[in-house]
């Protein structure tokens, strides 16, 4: 009986496993949707979908070439039980170009290149004063936005 | 301490719990068209694990999409030419999840250049071709039966197209990645890549590379290169995109002929416009020949592609 007990367990951890990424998803890509691409408004959205699961503290990286002479918005936005999101963008040189802590973690940040440069995107979800216990994780997305000639 | 944590778990807590969760899953699609909450549930976990977790950092690779590839060109000042497109004839004849994931980014990308240059029912024709290959890829819901009447209904407002292209090839990119398909994700943007090339280097043709916009967009997807490599390498363990590794690394040996230097990057905001400026400047170094090379390269590469 212990035995089957067990097994139950197993599989019942099993299943969660398997299904909660397939939830997660679908919820990332609708929040991706309905909030963060919004923000890119007037630009057009290029299509792309970059989406994480995140936890505080925890960072995601985004490797991306930018073209000269087009008008680029980039929208970096957490769902609402995270805090703030902070993103950098960085150069090949390790350089920062820009970073929304300064901006009070401004969400959008419209840009454009004299020359063509691949750049890293560097997203962190901050860590509050004093961890607390109950860890929060949830959606962050990156979109772009261009706009036509 | 997550060990104990499951152990500490009743039987019948578990088993409704999986029932939750089963059920969550169904009514997360009501959540989202109610825009309430988006956000995770909070969990307990041991401050080891979250130092885990806060080393383990996701990496994304990002290609141009179609839609971009194609503003791209017409940026560059191309014209339009629909011969260069692939025949929507072929759609018909694409019969594995490798020929269709290709052609999903083929067709996206013709049609977003299709669409640019405002020709209609091309556009609704393509927007159909692609639909034939996410419907083949079982991803149903990324292009359907409304959205080909949305773009219908909504072929003079270009702003609305854009918003129908962009958003169906979101929906097939995160459709296959939540079916567990980063693979078949993977091949479908680098087919669109690859078109893009394509258009671009047949538009060129044999005109004179010297101070022509197009021939810059094209050295500049050397900057997406390893993009590519790692995007692929990411999913390697599939054959199909083993196989494409294998394809992409021979044109690599042309783009490795070309050089591109770049100066260093001074971040100029405009308080204005609110846009900020990157200045820096970048020199190009091609010749005539490996630009027919490469040219030659990404033309037999598309034509394995839509075959």
């Amino acid at each position: 009986m212990r035995s089957m007990k067990r097994i139950f367990q197993l599989l019942t951890v099993i299943a969660i496993l398997v299904i909660i990424p397939f939830g997660v998803n679908a919820q990332c890509k609708g929040f991706a949707k309905k909030i963060c691409k919004v923000e890119l408004s007037p630009y057009i959205h290029d299509g792309n979908y970059h989406a994480a699961i995140l936890t505080i503290g925890e960072e995601a990286e985004l490797y991306k070439t930018f073209y000269s002479e087009t008008d680029y918005r980039i929208s970096v936005c957490g769902t609402d039980d995270l805090p703030d999101i902070e993103f950098r963008i960085i150069d090949a040189d390790r350089n920062v170009l820009y970073t929304n802590k300064s901006k009070n973690y401004s969400r959008i940040w419209d840009f454009r290149l004299e020359a063509s440069q691949q750049l890293k995107i560097l997203v962190k979800v901050p860590a509050g004063e004093g961890l607390p216990e109950d860890i929060m994780s949830g959606c962050v997305a990156i979109m772009f936005g261009f706009k036509e000639k | 301490m997550g060990k104990k944590i499951f152990r500490a778990i009743p039987v019948q807590l578990a088993a409704l719990f999986l029932i939750a969760v089963l059920f969550s899953g169904c009514s997360s699609d009501k959540k989202k068209r109610a825009g309430e909450n988006f956000g995770l549930d909070s969990t307990e976990i041991s401050e080891d694990l979250l130092d885990d977790i806060s080393q383990a950092k996701q990496i994304f690779y990002s290609l141009p999409s179609p839609l971009e590839t194609a503003m791209l060109i017409k940026n560059a000042g191309a014209t339009y030419n629909e011969e260069l497109l692939n025949p929507i004839s072929n759609a018909s004849k694409y019969s594995t999840n490798r020929a269709r994931a290709l052609n999903l980014g083929i067709y996206t990308t013709d049609l977003s250049f299709a669409s640019l240059f405002d020709q209609t029912q091309t556009s609704i024709d393509y927007m159909n071709a692609a639909k034939q290959m996410a419907n083949g890829l079982g991803i149903l819901d990324a292009i359907d039966n409304n959205t080909i009447e949305r773009l219908e209904e909504n072929i003079n407002n270009r702003d609305v197209i854009m918003d129908i292209i962009s958003e169906t090839f979101m929906n097939s990119s995160s459709s296959l990645a939540e079916t567990a398909r980063p693979a078949l994700a993977s091949i479908v943007l680098v087919g669109g890549w690859i078109e893009g090339l394509y258009i671009a280097t047949k538009l060129v043709g044999d005109a004179p590379i010297k101070d022509n916009k197009l021939v810059e967009r094209i050295v500049d997807q050397k900057l997406s290169f390893d993009i590519v490599l790692k995007l692929l390498d990411d999913n390697k363990d599939n054959p199909d995109v083993a196989a494409l590794i294998n394809d992409i690394n021979d044109l690599k040996k042309t783009y490795d002929k070309i050089t591109i230097t770049t100066s260093k990057i001074t971040a100029v905001p405009d308080e204005g416009s609110n846009v900020t400026i990157l200045k820096s400047q970048s020199q190009i170094s091609i010749t005539q020949d490996i630009f027919r090379e490469l040219s030659e390269k990404v033309n037999v590469l598309r034509q394995n592609f839509i075959s």
